[in-house]
């Protein structure tokens, strides 16, 4: 039989294809179906989140922040928030730091939620998506609840947070995390989710030995977070470099296992992030319970009037978001306003990293294996 | 790790292309190196004895008004350390070393660099824009930027850029 003869093909995926969660396009080198290269083009959402920092005062950059990951806002203002507070040497009080890991950890769920639901659409499963709207839908009650918005919050303040926590919130969090995770008759939202996916034998056929990415390649490739995890590293900021209060808290890092395939594939991502929930959930009943011990405070007390950090003075700080690693650069030239803030976002460094993790697979994975990277187009553009 | 035996080891490698130690104002440390010294610092301290800087955190370009410069944060996982180092370059001609070859990160990182600053790095794979437009005018978070009035016949909208301040 004569070789067929094939060229290299050129396909474009996106920027309105609706497996890029958002606008992102792709262009695909292809030999017959199978990827041997993917340029990511991106910066269709840019919104020159850099400049505008330039422009404004401290305080003020907060709410742009919750518009870089929207998914997980609270996160956001947290990381960038703690950076300043460092900057400026600022102790925070610890009733506040109970408030930030409570909403925080609620966000990292609702974040995770939304990943959830979105793979199980990328792998063709349009239910899971609804089950997991139920539940993200509770969080966001919460957040409504708490400071009045459900989307983006501008909770969390230099030196406080916004408002304190209302009436009813704790017992109506403790529901939650009941129905959730901890009630004992197998009728927890956790187990539902695991019934209707996890287990799924299309599901496990289309993403286990996916998408493999090695740990010495994930560290040379920037890549963070539940994905840097899956590949069988033991690393999370939140225990190898404590900061908040994440020390008192009783909880394990999920690490890959290869459980359905190899270790680091997709499988593995979304493994960790199901028990990543689990591990939130514990954090935040911890939290609860702890906070009844702690010394109620006025959450604005301690919000400076001024921000003005030393002239000079700059940091780099980083926290674990749900997507991975957040860092912020900060210079200060002294003024109210920074002179310079650079954004490290995780999903920028996750998405740089898809060539490598896409390459000799066909194009219908490519689509999974974003899907696995949980990539925020909002963060990645700024 | 400390800082000071880093910046011996590397003053004693390198000599006068080390410029100098930061370790009050700045968080991390940071050591300032000549530009065109930087790859081969950072590849001595990819395989720094005891504290190999195996991940690059993120790199920043930075404008001073009067110089641009590029700066990295690296991470030592076996020695759970952190360092910032910087290269300072000149406004016209603006070039420091590429590090994509150490460190796959850098190239986005330094595309965005080179897209937002201008600054060329030296030995980058393929040295495009990451955000921008590839045929955008100027360097936009330059502290002398002035936005065009118009790209491809669209006006750019500047009113809301004035309301900001």
């Amino acid at each position: 039989m004569a070789k067929i003869h094939s060229e290299e093909m050129f396909i474009n995926m996106g920027p309105h294809h609706p497996s890029t969660h958002g606008v992102l396009q792709l262009k695909l080198h292809t030999d017959g179906e199978i990827v041997t290269k993917i340029d990511p083009v991106i910066g269709y959402l840019h919104r020159t989140f850099e400049k505008h920092a330039e422009n404004l005062t401290y305080p003020q950059i907060i709410p742009f922040t919750d518009r870089a990951d929207y998914i997980a806002a609270m996160n956001n203002n947290w990381a960038y928030v703690m950076a300043v507070e460092k900057l400026m040497g600022l102790e925070v009080p610890e009733y506040i730091e109970y408030l930030r890991v409570i909403i925080g950890e609620l966000n990292r769920i609702a974040s995770h939620l939304l990943f959830y639901g979105t793979f199980g659409l990328d792998s063709g499963a349009f239910t899971p998506l609804l089950y997991s709207f139920r539940e993200r839908e509770k969080i966001l009650d919460l957040f409504e609840m708490t400071c009045g918005a459900r989307l983006l919050y501008n909770y969390m303040w230099i030196g406080g947070v916004s408002h304190d926590l209302p009436d009813g919130f704790i017992e109506k969090t403790y529901d939650f995390l009941n129905d959730f995770y901890f009630r004992k008759d197998g009728k927890d939202a956790i187990t539902e989710f695991n019934q209707l996916l996890t287990g799924n034998k299309i599901f496990i056929e289309r993403n286990a030995d996916v998408g493999v990415l090695k740990p010495e390649d994930a560290v040379n490739l920037g890549v963070t977070g539940p994905a840097l995890r899956a590949t069988g590293m033991n690393w999370d900021l939140r225990r190898n470099t404590p900061y908040s209060i994440y020390d008192r808290f009783e909880w394990d890092v999920p690490v890959g296992k290869g459980l359905y395939g190899t270790v680091g594939d997709n499988m593995d991502r979304y493994l960790i992030r199901m028990d990543e929930m689990i591990e939130s959930a514990k954090i935040v009943k911890q939290a609860l319970d702890q906070l009844a011990g702690v010394e109620k405070v006025d959450v604005q007390a301690a919000v400076p009037k001024r921000v003005k950090p030393d002239a000079g003075k700059e940091i780099y700080f980083r926290a674990e978001n749900p997507r991975g690693e957040l860092g912020f650069y900060i210079k200060s030239d002294g003024s109210l306003k920074p002179s310079r803030l650079k954004m490290r976002s995780p999903a920028f460094c996750n998405l740089s990293a898809l060539s490598e993790m896409a390459e000799g697979w066909m194009v219908s994975d490519v689509v999974m294996i974003l899907g696995s990277l949980d990539i925020v187009l909002g963060e990645i553009d700024r | 790790m400390d800082i000071n035996t880093i910046f011996k080891d590397l003053q004693d490698a390198f000599g006068e292309k080390i410029l100098a130690l930061d370790a009050e104002k700045s968080s991390p440390e940071k050591i300032t190196v000549k530009p065109d010294a930087l790859l081969e610092t950072v590849s001595f301290l990819r395989k720094y004895a005891d504290c190999p800087f195996d991940s690059l955190l993120s790199l920043s370009g930075v404008d001073s008004g009067e110089e641009l410069a590029a700066v990295l944060h690296l991470y030592s996982n076996q020695g759970a350390c952190t360092l910032a180092v910087e290269a300072w370059t000149e406004r016209e001609n603006p070039e420091i070393d590429s590090v994509a070859s150490v460190y796959k990160t850098a190239n986005w990182h330094e595309r965005e660099a080179y897209d937002m600053y201008g600054i060329v790095f030296n030995g980058h794979p393929e040295l495009t824009r990451m955000f921008l437009a590839d045929d955008w005018e100027g360097h936009p978070l330059r502290k002398d930027y002035v936005p065009a009035d118009y790209w491809h016949g669209m006006p750019i909208p500047k009113e809301l850029s004035h309301k900001m301040k």
